[in-house]
């Protein structure tokens, strides 16, 4: 293709704009974090407890901790550590908060670490965004919209 | 005829009949009876449901005599889990929903290890995004205690301050067959493939 250097640089945007769109269309950053594709398995009405799962990046040249989050739909998140024993499930809440390394990132997925959301205050309703605001050492915060997707979905095994 | 053509010739017969050969013995063994039963191999000689009374999440009575008398599917989990067992019933819902009418064949149970908080009520509420087929079981203790004993499910309450605590529990699905008897598991994150093909063999039995 031969374009001027001019179209060559807008045409490099809008590929790049497509680019976010097309594969991370939700991205939530603050400061050197970035957490991606924040999302939860929806609930029954009258159920205590939920699990939000993203992958939290660290883009900075310290290490973070995540310490926590807040949300109005819950009375407390958790930050929860899941690991499997031979087939026993051990489910924690991390008491230090979770480190992030300098260009690292963390997965919480079903079956591996997840932030519990204690106490709902209503269900998740398959479609809806719920607010929640990620808490780090050093202070810093990240408010995503977590989207519920249906309970009884494949999530991808 | 050149003789080179005919030695590919003869060759290319024997090559054909080994697979002849190869390809009827695999059907007679059952090995490509469905590409889906490929490696799911159930085998009866597990431990045997012990007798228990419980109660599931519309208070009706359940002993073992209501899980015998067919295929039965069991496992056990928590309403205060988060993570783990709604995946579990999730993939279940999703794997029952694929089976369509063998699913019927099918008794499926998740039986609760924490009774204290699984009230009939709290397990309705929680198994009602699922597949309704699923019955939830909860009540005394010792008996909760003494089905997981048989099928050597392991728990155990593990306090995380605050007064508040988790569990710590055995994920597997336990595949029984009508007389009660361990015949395979559905190790969690078991492939869908996988699952399925067992679940299938499982309702045929």
């Amino acid at each position: 293709m031969r374009t001027s250097g001019k179209g060559t640089a807008s045409a490099f945007v809008v590929a790049l704009a497509a680019a976010s769109l097309g594969a991370c269309s939700r991205e939530y950053s603050a400061g050197t974090i970035t957490v991606v594709e924040p999302w939860s398995r929806a609930t029954a009405e009258g159920v205590a407890v939920g699990a939000a799962y993203m992958v939290i990046k660290n883009n900075g040249v310290a290490a973070i901790n995540l310490v926590g989050g807040a949300t109005p739909i819950a009375e407390a998140v958790e930050v929860h550590t899941m690991t499997m024993e031979g087939d026993v499930t051990r489910m924690r809440p991390v008491t230090d908060g979770l480190l992030i390394p300098p260009g690292g990132s963390i997965e919480f997925k079903p079956g591996a670490n997840h932030l519990m959301l204690v106490g709902l205050k209503k269900r998740l309703s398959e479609g809806e965004n719920v607010p929640l605001t990620l808490a780090f050492e050093p202070a810093a915060s990240v408010d995503v919209e977590v989207a519920v997707k249906a309970a009884g979905g494949a999530h991808g095994h | 005829m050149d003789i080179r053509v005919l030695r590919y010739i003869r060759y290319a017969s024997i090559g054909l009949i080994a697979l002849l050969v190869f390809a009827s013995l695999a059907v007679g063994l059952g090995w490509l009876q469905s590409g889906q039963r490929q490696s799911a191999t159930l085998s009866g000689d597990g431990p045997k449901i012990a007798a228990f009374n419980l109660i599931d999440q519309k208070n009706t009575q359940v002993s073992e005599k209501d899980i015998v008398g067919k295929p039965a599917v069991l496992f056990f989990g928590f309403g205060y889990c988060p993570d783990v067992c709604p995946t579990t019933l999730a993939d279940l819902t999703g794997w029952l929903g694929r089976l369509g009418s063998d699913a019927d064949r099918l008794g499926v149970f998740f039986v609760t290890v924490d009774p204290e908080r699984d009230t009939p009520d709290e397990l309705a509420k929680y198994l009602s995004s699922f597949d309704s087929r699923i019955r939830g079981l909860t009540g005394a203790p010792d008996q909760i205690a003494a089905l997981g004993k048989s099928l050597g499910v392991y728990y155990a309450k593990v306090q995380t301050g605050n007064g508040s605590y988790t569990m710590d529990h055995t994920s597997s699905m336990f595949l029984l067959d009508a007389q009660g008897r361990i015949v395979g598991t559905i190790p969690y994150g078991e492939n869908k493939d996988e699952a399925l093909a067992k679940l299938r063999q499982l309702a045929a039995l």
